[in-house]
């Protein structure tokens, strides 16, 4: 057994909460980039300057690109030779946060009851997803999560007879309803299959895959595609102003699923589409 | 791009009458701040017939929780909020003389209907272009409501805010109107 004390990663998801926060990744800088090339609308084009000016400040100023620092939302592959010694592995990520939050004067925007509404004052807890995985290593991958692009997202349990049709329908009235609430150009991110929770989550993790990176699967990336084309088809544009550049790519995953179901789900992502990971 | 509108705050019903959507503006003056859980605060102080933590009168509101600024610096990144959570509290806020509203996001028709009544008007800034918006806020002041962090009310200074008519007191909505132009059937 390979053993990881708490404190190496508490200091890891300290460093990857601020850096999430300060710098976008260049796959979205990219895209941002080349779809503003293209984008019709003065008024949307002048909205992706800024996007990109602000992404360039933020790196330099190691400022939060966004003031909304998010939930973090964190992805733990945790190899099975690995033992974590000194303390409780969660409350170790949560302490990471804690730290990385402060000292990178993120904004806190987690209630510690959803109707009592108190803030916890620290951005804990944290979300944490856990995988047990072949291997000696841990991989954790912070997400932070904006609160007007979550707000978009939306599961629905499609009849099987509903089909392919009832998925794009659903996606693309998603996608519409949303207008410019959740920081268009998004990324959408789409689970087909599994159950209900199952589902919900194939949507959040299609959303870590890097821009431009296609479904394995020729017929999902085909659907990929598809959708992609649709969405900025639909006038929405930068910030919902109008314009072509309404989505910067879809992302789909799917699961086996059940005989009566046909579960999908869209996690909507707003272009502060921040993610970091570091392997210990 | 067109020229951009220079304008001053408090906002008066001739300035906010020259203002159309699409318009883009640079705001200089004082703008509060304010989001859900303050709003919620001062309309239960309206309905107690109370007195609002600042005058309204010819103001705007920022709906933003800024991120905490860095030592040496006036205020964290600031970007605007999604402002449809704002509909049931705008309209009030309007009839006791509020001017203007900047966030992002289409605002409901109730608001549209308030901003054609009383002559306000509502703008959008950047969504995540917190960093860069940051940079326009000159002078940041606690107004009311500390113990609600980022949500507290403060007064900004401002000094060329940039940001987009969105909805104006002629009915004018971008949102219906931008997208119908780009729309491909």
């Amino acid at each position: 057994m390979r053993q990881i004390i708490t404190d190496t990663i508490i200091q890891a998801v300290r460093k990857i909460s601020m850096e999430a926060a300060y710098d976008l990744g260049e796959d979205v800088v990219h895209a941002i980039e080349e779809f503003k090339k293209r984008e019709e609308s003065p008024v949307g084009k002048g909205i992706l300057d800024q996007v990109l000016e602000n992404a360039k400040i933020a790196r330099n100023e190691q400022a939060p690109m966004c003031q909304d620092t998010g939930f973090a939302v964190l992805f733990v592959e945790l190899g099975q030779e690995v033992q974590i010694t000194g303390g409780d592995f969660y409350a170790a990520i949560n302490e990471g946060v804690r730290q990385g939050y402060k000292d990178g004067y993120l904004r806190k925007s987690i209630l510690g009851d959803p109707l009592e509404r108190k803030n916890t004052g620290d951005n804990t807890p944290a979300v944490i997803h856990t995988e047990i995985v072949p291997g000696d290593k841990i991989k954790i991958t912070i997400a932070p999560k904006g609160g007007g692009s979550e707000n978009m997202s939306e599961i629905k349990m499609l009849k099987p007879s509903e089909g392919l049709q009832g998925i794009k329908d659903f996606v693309i009235d998603r996608v519409r309803r949303s207008g410019g609430n959740p920081c268009p150009p998004v990324i959408v991110g789409i689970g087909i299959g599994g159950t209900f929770e199952k589902c919900a989550m194939l949507a959040k993790k299609a959303l870590l895959r890097e821009i431009g990176h296609r479904h394995p699967n020729k017929f999902y990336a085909d659907l990929e595609v598809e959708l992609l084309g649709k969405i900025n088809r639909l006038g929405i544009g930068p910030q919902g102003l109008g314009g072509t550049t309404t989505a910067l790519d879809v992302h789909i995953e799917v699961h086996p699923c059940h005989i009566a179901s046909l579960p999908v789900a869209v996690n909507m992502q707003c272009h502060a589409a921040r993610h970091k990971e570091v392997i210990l | 791009m067109s020229e951009k509108k220079k304008i001053n705050t408090p906002l008066t019903d001739d300035i906010v009458a020259g203002l159309k959507i699409g318009d883009e503006v640079l705001i200089t003056g004082n703008i509060y701040t304010a989001r859900d859980a303050a709003h919620k605060r001062m309309v239960d102080l309206l309905d107690k017939g109370e007195k609002l933590p600042f005058e309204p009168k010819g103001q705007m509101i920022y709906f933003v929780g800024p991120s905490p600024a860095k030592p040496g610096k006036v205020i964290g990144s600031a970007g605007p909020t999604t402002s449809y959570r704002m509909n049931a509290y705008s309209p009030r806020m309007i009839e006791v003389g509020l001017k203007g509203m900047i966030g992002k996001g289409e605002m409901g028709p109730e608001v549209a209907a308030k901003l054609k009544e009383k002559t306000a008007v509502y703008f959008v800034a950047v969504g995540g272009a917190a960093a860069l918006i940051a940079k326009s806020i000159t002078g940041n002041e606690l107004i009311a409501y500390e113990e609600l962090g980022a949500e507290a009310i403060r007064k900004l200074t401002v000094k060329d805010f940039p940001a987009i008519v969105a909805m104006d007191c002629h009915g004018g909505n971008i949102y219906k109107e931008g997208i119908a132009k780009y729309e491909k059937k």
